[in-house]
């Protein structure tokens, strides 16, 4: 496994949502190497304003060289990437960190939320074909109807059983994407989920107290997404500090502090 | 066309005292960890020299998240010195480090002059470095935690007790939170320094107006790339018409033109610290620009513009 530096081409924008973009980019090293749950550093600029490259999770990959992000614009930097046209180039370094771990043979549920969904549909399209066919439950959380229509679809065309819930009850269920796993536990041999950091603490306390496996993508700031500036830090289990661009982005649940 | 005219490549040798360096541009400690986490991306080889992450006697933990976040052209950090400890890093990060093909400087750090005479003396045993580069922008916890760095006679005497412990080639690294930067130059030149670098981090803070919190959990921390280099130039200039001793430049260079800036004011060599986050190419495209630049002016040797700085009209 190993990681390049790769000037990739924009291939399509597509918004998908208000808040949904999604960049198609013909990346053909990172695609070729990319692993569920990995990530890349953008160049979300051609100035010195702002520096710093964004991380972004690996939407889905593609034997073509594409390499898919969803980007959801909160700042400068995701703003940039929501402007770029056909033709761009974006400077991406990848594939970065460890990803999710397919151990499992049997049922697995995914638990996405806003903008966390972006890594799963990559590790559903992953998921080995025995264990796929209708064992795999996707929940899927987000602020309203608009974000999840494109995406449940997706993941329904996998194979997978979608289950949604959004905030302003105008899809699925009215509240929070966590209240939906209780149900979708029972026979789950693993969980995977990405989204806000209260959501998962939710999921991998439910998974924790239920003896199931959970592993949870985590967010932190990032200078270098290398393991080199050492300021991607976050409490770990016993007392510890754990990086989320070297021993991450995934975790294991048991792995993470999840009291603030 | 030009590669007509310059048959000969510019000499690009530095000596920083005993070190020498194949090419002035070096990573800076901090921002290229201990090498290997740039090896897919960087030729390392090509580096003058590769400065790894600031070692203590003990591993430490370092701050508490979140500890980086960006500001105009630049970043503030409180990684609070995380490293694994001298032992590891001999252990785990030497063995790499030294079938790498660059100069290793080390950096190193402690809370008390003896423990930099111990780190000092310790790593000259160890095959494979090449120098040692003394941060000294650390807190003394003997006096009372001001740091080494903010006065001159503490800076003396961190270098004398390096300099006593070891035979390896001793770069000070310079604290530009301090009034007078020539003096404390001084201070380490007289008290046997081989080079002097500059600068480390300038503290700063930021604040998250939402939450009225700082960003960084550490509250304040040290400010790098490209917002600090009119800052960390002025201080190479000053430094280099101060001391006898070579001088290191660094602080937001992240180009060749950057680096060219700091070799006129009078900087032998240069490091490249947070460019390497966002642009990994950087060391090696500001060497290929000073040699492009060299050649244009029909120089044949870097030690042409080492100091050229022309200060008449
Ligand atoms: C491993 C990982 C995977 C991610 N995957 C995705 C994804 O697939 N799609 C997506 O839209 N977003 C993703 N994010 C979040 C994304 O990195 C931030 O939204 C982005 O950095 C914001 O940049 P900005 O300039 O628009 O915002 P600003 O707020 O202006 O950014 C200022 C600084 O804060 C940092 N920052 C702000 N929010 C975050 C955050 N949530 N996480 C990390 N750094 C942050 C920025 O990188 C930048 O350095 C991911 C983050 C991580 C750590
Ligand atoms: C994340 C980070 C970690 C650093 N760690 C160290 C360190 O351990 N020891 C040290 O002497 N300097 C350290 N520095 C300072 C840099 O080596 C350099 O002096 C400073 O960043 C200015 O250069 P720049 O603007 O090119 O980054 C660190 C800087 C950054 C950004
Ligand atoms: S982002 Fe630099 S070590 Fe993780």
């Amino acid at each position: 496994m190993r990681e390049y530096q790769e000037n990739s081409v924009v291939q399509a924008i597509d918004r998908l949502s208000d808040s949904f973009h999604r960049l198609t980019l013909f990346a053909p090293r990172i695609a070729a190497a990319a692993r569920p749950g990995q990530f890349v550093m953008a160049s979300c600029g051609t100035t010195l304003d702002p520096l710093l490259r964004r991380p972004f999770s690996i939407h889905q990959a593609f034997a073509d060289g594409a390499l898919e992000l969803l980007v959801k614009v909160i700042g400068r930097g995701t703003s940039y990437l929501s402007t770029l046209r056909p033709g761009a180039e974006l400077s991406l370094i990848g594939p970065l960190g460890r990803g999710f771990h397919l151990t499992t043979h049997g049922p697995v549920t995914l638990v996405g939320g806003g903008i966390g969904i972006a890594p799963l549909l990559f590790l559903a399209s992953h998921l080995p074909t025995d264990s796929k066919i209708s064992t795999c439950t996707v929940l899927l959380g987000s602020r309203t109807n608009t974000d999840l229509l494109v995406l449940t679809e997706e993941f329904k065309q996998l194979g997978c059983q979608v289950r949604t819930a959004t905030d302003d009850g105008s899809l699925g269920h009215h509240g929070f994407v966590s209240e939906l796993l209780p149900a979708a536990l029972p026979g789950a041999h693993m969980v995977f989920t990405c989204g806000p950091h209260a959501m998962m603490t939710t999921v991998a306390r439910l998974c924790l107290d239920a003896g199931i496996r959970c592993e949870a993508s985590l967010e932190a700031h990032m200078a270098c997404g290398l393991g080199a500036c050492l300021g991607c830090t976050i409490h770990g289990a016993g007392n510890t500090y754990r990086h989320v661009c070297k021993h991450g982005p995934v975790f294991d649940a048991t792995e993470v502090a999840w009291t603030p | 066309m030009d590669t007509l005219t310059t048959a000969v490549p510019p000499e690009m040798k530095i000596s920083l005292g005993p070190l020498h360096l194949a090419n002035p541009v070096m990573t800076a400690s901090g921002t290229f960890g201990y090498g290997a986490e740039f090896s897919n991306l960087v030729d390392l080889q090509r580096l003058g020299a590769l400065v790894v992450k600031g070692i203590s006697l003990e591993p430490r933990p370092g701050n508490p998240p979140p500890r980086v976040v960006e500001t105009a052209c630049g970043m503030l950090n409180a990684i609070g010195l995380e490293n694994v400890g001298l032992d590891r890093f001999i252990h785990q990060k030497m063995p790499f480090l030294r079938t790498c093909g660059s100069r290793i400087i080390v950096n190193i750090l402690g809370d008390s002059i003896d423990e930099y005479a111990i780190l000092a003396e310790k790593l000259t045993l160890v095959t494979g470095v090449d120098g040692l580069e003394v941060n000294i922008s650390c807190p003394n916890v003997k006096k009372g935690g001001v740091a080494f760095g903010t006065v001159p006679e503490m800076a003396a005497a961190v270098t004398r007790a390096v300099k006593n412990a070891t035979d390896l080639p001793v770069i000070i690294k310079l604290s530009p939170n301090v009034t007078d930067i020539a003096a404390m130059a001084k201070a380490v030149d007289e008290s046997g320094a081989d080079a002097v670098s500059l600068i480390n981090t300038l503290i700063g803070m930021a604040i998250d107006i939402h939450s009225q919190k700082p960003k960084l959990a550490n509250i304040i921390g040290g400010l790098s790339g490209p917002a600090i280099k009119p800052v960390a130039l002025r201080m190479v200039w000053q430094v280099a018409r101060t001391v006898s001793i070579p001088v290191v430049g660094i602080g937001g260079i992240g180009t060749a033109e950057d680096a060219i800036e700091f070799l006129l004011a009078g900087a032998s060599a240069v490091q490249i610290g947070t460019a390497n986050f966002y642009n990994p190419a950087a060391a090696e495209q500001i060497l290929t620009g000073i040699e492009a630049y060299l050649s244009r002016q029909g120089a044949s040797s870097i030690h042409d513009i080492i100091g050229s700085l022309r200060t008449t009209i």
